[in-house]
């Protein structure tokens, strides 16, 4: 059998990291970012006249659009330079956890930051007038958009810089959960929240009078449509530093790379879900100024019901990190936990989107026609339990693979 | 020492997350889908609104039989092969 030394591990695992921060980190940003651009050039074909604000928006909105990626390059080169001073196995998984989390971190803001983007663009070629108060605008809907590709450089960095190699063999799976469940629940809240940020930029170009307004609501709805990232987020940290040094490795060092999977996949349906239902809030007050509270409620209770697939992410996380495990090297018992925790996070994704769209709908009818509204809230509501089961069939198929086998 | 059998079991429970994980992506989404459309119909149309919302339970009823399948395959890798 071949010796690898435990130094050449660690620079495997930097530089299979390197390539997946960069990989992955490219994908969202360039979507974005072309999104931008094919609305500007929309916004140029009619109205040829401000071509050159039209551009000079879409630079700004596309520079910030390519904030993710280069984080993600960042960390990228960062990892390749990395030379792991107490080389162990866990520095080894600390490193290419640290680019998993960033490179799928990157996706969500980059598209989400490139709505805002395109939709400056549009509104420009519409109201040349409003040109500053639609850079603000998006402006900060962009920034809103980045938070979640932030939160995961925050992880990356922890998981690159801070020292747990003199910790427990568990860490090694604790550090690879940590950074899949940041990154992962990075996506969904960036792209979500890229669309209240957009429709915010068409509000104010159809209605300038609403500017502030909109503002305000664009802020609400985004900030709902974070909560999947920030559970992702706790989870992460709870994962890099409960320790389990008095648990058996095995099981639980699977328990604990499942509960990363459970709350980071769930949460991308969660967060695509919320930020669907705050695009068509942000759109229906500009759409109806005089129904403003009524589409605000609606709005935020469909956000709540669309964040259910991600609590139950949470819930199963607790469980698998919590529970305790009696010492086995059957390896039957990790690949229960592990399928568990998978079938939770991918079972919560359609879910939280089909809420979303439902939510979606209900929130635009009911700025069209408000003395519907009680009809469109229990329509919506009864909508969103019926797609809601088959999160709750995979949460109950999750719970057997963890208390039955 | 892993065994065969030890391998085929680890391979039905993995099987049974996967079963139910991915199959559920569908129905929530085809779901989410019809309740979307229901609410737009009810909200162009409030006095049909008995018959809409019962259109859509029928349409989001068969849109969660690939959920049940999933479902019904998840539990008899777990319980039964």
């Amino acid at each position: 059998m071949m010796s690898i030394e435990i130094e050449a591990w660690v620079r495997m695992a930097a530089f299979v990291g390197a390539g997946f921060s960069m990989g992955f980190g490219a994908i969202g940003a360039a979507i974005g970012e072309g999104f931008a651009a094919a609305k500007a050039n929309n916004a140029i074909s009619q109205n040829p006249t401000y071509s050159g604000d039209i551009v000079k928006m879409m630079l700004v909105g596309q520079a910030i659009a390519e904030t993710a990626a280069i984080f993600a390059l960042v960390i990228g080169v960062l990892l390749l330079f990395a030379t792991g001073g107490n080389a162990s196995m866990i520095t080894a998984a600390g490193l290419l956890g640290a680019g998993l989390s960033m490179g799928l971190g990157a996706i969500g803001s980059g598209v989400g930051s490139g709505f805002p983007a395109g939709e400056a663009c549009d509104g420009l070629s519409r109201q040349p007038a409003l040109s500053r108060t639609l850079t603000t605008t998006m402006l900060i809907g962009s920034a809103v958009s980045q938070t979640p590709a932030i939160f995961s450089m925050v992880i990356a960095f922890m998981l690159m810089f801070v020292n747990f190699s003199g910790g427990s063999p568990h860490m090694v799976a604790a550090l690879l959960g940590s950074g899949l469940c940041m990154g992962f629940g990075a996506i969904g809240s960036g792209i979500g929240s890229g669309f209240p940020a957009g429709q915010a930029c068409v509000g104010l170009a159809r209605q300038p009078a609403m500017g502030s307004r909109l503002t305000t609501n664009m802020l609400i709805g985004a900030a709902v449509s974070q909560t999947p990232a920030i559970f992702a987020m706790v989870v992460s940290f709870m994962l890099m530093f409960i320790s389990f040094a008095g648990t058996p490795v095995h099981p639980t060092s699977a328990a604990l790379l499942g509960a990363g999977l459970a709350t980071g996949l769930a949460a991308i349906g969660s967060g695509v879900g919320s930020g669907l239902a705050a695009g068509s809030g942000v759109e229906g007050w500009a759409r109806q100024p005089t129904a403003t509270g009524n589409v605000l409620v609606i709005m935020l209770v469909g956000q709540a019901v669309s964040q259910t697939p991600s609590i139950f992410g949470l819930l199963i996380s607790f469980i698998l990190i919590f529970k305790g495990y009696p010492s086995t090297e059957v390896f039957l018992v990790s690949t229960a936990l592990i399928s568990a925790g998978l079938c939770t996070g991918l079972g919560g994704i359609g879910s939280g989107v089909g809420n979303g769209q439902v939510a979606q709908t209900a929130v635009s009818w009911v700025a069209r026609n408000v003395e519907q509204e009680a009809l469109l809230m229990r329509t919506m509501l009864v909508g969103q339990a019926v797609s809601q089961s088959t999160a709750i069939y995979a949460m109950v198929i999750s719970l057997a693979l963890i208390f039955l086998v | 020492m892993i065994e065969g059998a030890d391998l085929i079991q680890a391979a039905a429970f993995l099987g049974a997350g996967l079963a139910m994980g991915l199959g559920a992506i569908g129905p929530g989404l085809g779901e989410g889908m019809v309740g979307a459309k229901a609410c737009e119909a009810i909200g162009k149309n409030p006095s049909e609104a008995g018959l809409l919302t019962r259109t859509m339970l029928v349409g989001q009823a068969v849109s969660e039989s690939t959920g049940i399948y999933s479902l019904v395959i998840a539990l008899l890798l777990l319980f039964v092969v």
